[in-house]
């Protein structure tokens, strides 16, 4: 006989203004099977919870209904208060009577309190069919994969690996590094973006809990939390790096000049060629798109000069498979393109650059010494203009978010162009200053004031060309009045895009990601760094824009939640699973083709009692299975049934209705 | 085939059967069946962003679409439900790899038979919701709703369900 308690949250006026609470809690009474019918003012807090500790031992409850939020939210607390009174965790059922009622229906008071009894009547409807379940446990190999190999696998790699658990570190160019390589100082401090990245570059390298693999990226993960089986594709090199030493002859000799994408294509690079000087590892690839050896089976000069005879040009792609229990994703971003910008000329004047390209030329590594020059004849400018918001917040041709970074970064470029050239003038377009952060509204005021950048808030309408000058025709909103000014360059900050590769990756990762392809977090607030999937993390800019602080702490998150996970010998697992009753199973081995992980095998049972023949049935391996249900629909003989989702509790939830 | 209002005497009519009729204040029940990581997800998200739609769904999760059994659909129109809204992860999404082409495939079939034995085409639907798609499971609430509405009710108008 069930004994089912019902307790109904008023969580305080979000559900109480919208849906007549005493009363639901009267028509709860009525329901066939309810022992108890309580209401609380905020059922998730401790008296709330001590409440249901108290009816549960109280009144011999079988099972208990919570009617508040989402049992995506509390689902965890109120288990743990089940278990807590000595019920198993499992008999409980949230009915989720928050943002499925009253926070969807808050102009009808009457249909909304209809459907929160609706709910909870379905919800014990269930309940009573719950049946008792107990947490696996299963084994974790403790060893973490991360992927991308700019400051925020860096950091979560190290961070991981101090704690003393092997990480494999996989980078898809051939050095980490990634976008904060390329920077050359940082906002708000302006310290030299190499000089704190490169030690910790090295680092990785030398870390004996880490495993770097540049120049590869991963093709499948299969698995689950604990247990992932990642394949990974070196792409390759043509370079043998055990034998390399780094000595350079090869890219000093080699005849095919490219553009080099670190520079954002500003100079040339060979095609046999490490990124950049201070590289991690600081060994040379080729190029296979455009060494002629390769393409034509002509040259071959780099084989020639290696004295130690590293260069092989029969390499290929090899496939290596590694097992870990945890995947940290770090795949950055990439910068909007743009060329929609057509008033502004994009693509038809040559000195109207990205801000990337002006902190390749301001690096003192840069393709120009550390000087900004315009790209149409390479004379120093004296004036420039930088636009902000190119792509960001605009709807119509970029995105419609804030990329976060830009407005303290063109700071930054002011500061910068000021220390590099002297008598020259920043003017900068904006739409609003963005500058929260620790010192970065003082770094802003540094701009304007050391630096006497002329800050114009507006828009630019046009770009055109008068001489070798071009006019940045624009607006000052506060003066009410059209501006032009007469720029030698112009520096567009453009917006903050998620790695092209994003969607891909995350398919294959089983990971979902927003309309943008930006991965997404299990939770905005509470789960920054997790995923939907178990045992996956996010760090830095592959879930949202972000500055290197932020991603910093975002990594070492990560690094947190992976050794968390790693903390025990064996993980505990969801006990909602698939389980089969042999005596039904007819062994067809329909559930052995839908399932996905193919945790369904075959195993031969006695046909009766002591007979010596044999027949086939289905088994769970219940380490594998990750409670789909694919193989429950499937089942024609309804030998399977998925713990916590069976088909009497599914079926008493739609006929109670 | 869209479908029209068929009233009788300021009676809605059912359109699988003239006999059944519910008066014009009838509101219908749908039964939504989410998947736990997409639908369900964004439903709450819907919540959460209190973005309002029409109060006549009551929503069931489940794990993945592909644990949704044709017996639950049947079962739904049988027993209380005047339509039934199944969602589940966009192709390709599915946290369970591949669970939600099982769930097309199955629910393909299904909507023939129900067809076959006579339930109009949009008794039954079938959508693809992702967690950050809250406004779209709005708009996809509201679409079936006004849907389901113009095919009239599919059981016998009963005094104690108003």
């Amino acid at each position: 006989m069930a004994r089912v308690g019902v307790f109904t949250c008023f969580c305080g006026a979000n559900i109480a203004d919208f849906i007549d609470v005493p009363q639901v809690v009267e028509a709860t009474k009525k329901i066939k099977g309810v022992k108890v019918s309580a209401e609380y003012k905020y059922m998730c807090s401790d008296p709330g919870q001590q409440m249901i500790r108290d009816a549960i031992i109280q009144n011999r409850l079988t099972s208990v209904v919570v009617a508040a939020c989402s049992p995506r939210m509390h689902e965890k607390t109120f288990r743990k208060a089940l278990s807590d009174a000595g019920l198993n965790p499992y008999m409980l059922e949230v009915a989720n009577i928050r943002e499925h009622s009253s926070w969807v229906h808050q102009k009808d008071k009457k249909a909304a309190t209809e459907k929160a009894s609706d709910l909870i009547r379905m919800a014990v409807a269930k309940s009573i069919a719950n049946e008792q379940l107990h947490e696996i446990s299963v084994p974790v190999t403790k060893r973490a994969l991360v992927i991308g190999g700019g400051i925020a696998g860096i950091q979560a790699a190290l961070d991981i690996a101090d704690a003393r658990i092997p990480v494999t570190l996989i980078e898809r160019s051939p050095s980490i590094g990634g976008r904060m390589a390329q920077l050359d100082e940082t906002f708000p401090t302006l310290d030299c973006s190499q000089c704190i990245l490169t030690p910790k570059m090295v680092d990785v390298a030398s870390h004996p809990y880490i495993e770097l693999i540049p120049y590869s990226e991963v093709i499948e993960l299969d698995g689950y939390v604990g247990n992932y089986k990642a394949k990974i594709r070196k792409k390759a090199s043509y370079v043998n790096f055990s034998t390399c030493t780094g000595c350079g002859a090869c890219t000093q000799k080699c005849p095919v000049k490219v553009s080099n994408e670190f520079n954002m294509g500003i100079d040339k690079r060979k095609a046999i060629y490490t990124p950049f000087p201070q590289a991690v590892p600081n060994k040379p690839v080729i190029d296979a798109e455009h060494c002629t050896m390769l393409l034509k089976g002509k040259c071959g000069i780099c084989a020639k000069v290696c004295e130690k005879g590293s260069i092989d040009f029969k390499m290929v792609d090899e496939v290596i498979e590694r097992e870990v229990g945890a995947v940290v994703v770090a795949t950055g971003y990439d910068l909007w393109d743009p060329k929609p910008y057509e008033e502004y000329g994009v693509g038809r004047y040559k000195d109207i650059i990205t801000s990337l390209e002006f902190e390749r030329m301001v690096s003192a590594s840069g393709p120009t010494n550390g000087l900004p020059l315009r790209p149409s004849d390479g004379k120093v400018p004296k004036n420039v203009v930088f636009i902000k918001c190119i792509g960001s917040r605009d709807e119509a041709k970029g995105i419609e978010y804030c990329s976060k970074i830009c407005c303290m970064y063109t700071a930054k470029h002011a500061i910068l162009l000021h220390h590099k050239v002297h008598d020259s003038h920043a003017y900068i377009f904006y739409m609003d200053i963005r500058a929260a952060g620790k010192g970065y509204e003082e770094f802003v005021k540094r701009a304007q004031v050391e630096t006497a950048a002329t800050y114009l808030r507006g828009r630019v309408s046009k770009i055109y060309k008068k001489g070798d000058k071009l006019i940045v025709r624009g607006e000052d909103a506060q003066l009410g009045q059209v501006v032009e000014v007469v720029a030698d360059l112009v520096v567009l900050a453009t917006a903050v895009i998620p790695y092209k590769e994003n969607p891909p990756l995350a398919r294959l990762l089983g990971i979902s990601y927003d309309k943008y392809g930006y991965m997404s977090e299990a939770h905005p607030k509470l789960r920054p760094v997790e995923t939907a999937k178990a045992g996956i993390f996010l760090a830095g800019c592959t879930q949202a824009p972000k500055d290197i602080p932020d991603t910093v702490a975002q990594a070492s998150a990560c690094a947190a939640k992976v050794c968390g996970l790693f903390s025990g010998d064996t993980m505990k697992k969801d006990p909602m699973i698939s389980t089969i009753n042999t005596e039904n199973c007819t062994g067809c081995q329909n559930c052995v083709t839908v399932c996905p992980y193919q945790a369904i095998v075959t195993e031969e049972i006695p046909l009766g009692h002591g007979s010596k023949e044999m027949r086939i049935v289905a088994k769970i391996n219940e380490g594998v299975c990750q409670g789909c249900g694919s193989c429950v629909a499937i089942c024609r003989s309804m030998s399977i049934n998925l713990a916590g989702f069976t088909d009497p509790q599914i079926i008493n939830e739609i006929v109670s209705i | 085939m869209e479908a029209e209002v068929k009233t009788t005497q300021g009676a809605i009519v059912s359109v699988e059967n003239p006999e059944i009729t519910a008066p014009a204040d009838w509101q219908p029940v749908i039964i939504g069946i989410l998947c736990n990581w997409c639908s369900y997800a964004g439903s709450d998200l819907t919540g959460t962003s209190r973005i309002q739609y029409p109060p006549n769904i009551r929503i069931i999760r489940v794990p993945c679409s592909s644990r949704v059994d044709p017996w639950f659909i049947i079962k739904s129109l049988q027993a209380t439900a005047d339509g039934v809204l199944i969602s589940g992860c966009h192709p390709g999404d599915c946290h369970y790899i591949s669970g939600n082409y099982y769930a097309r495939r199955r629910f393909l079939v299904t909507k023939k038979l129900l067809n076959f034995v006579g339930y109009h085409e949009n008794r039954v639907q079938f959508s693809w919701v992702s967690a950050a798609e809250g406004p779209k499971f709005a708009k996809v609430v509201a679409k079936v709703t006004e849907d389901i509405k113009k095919l009239g009710p599919l059981h016998r108008y009963k005094k104690e369900n108003f």
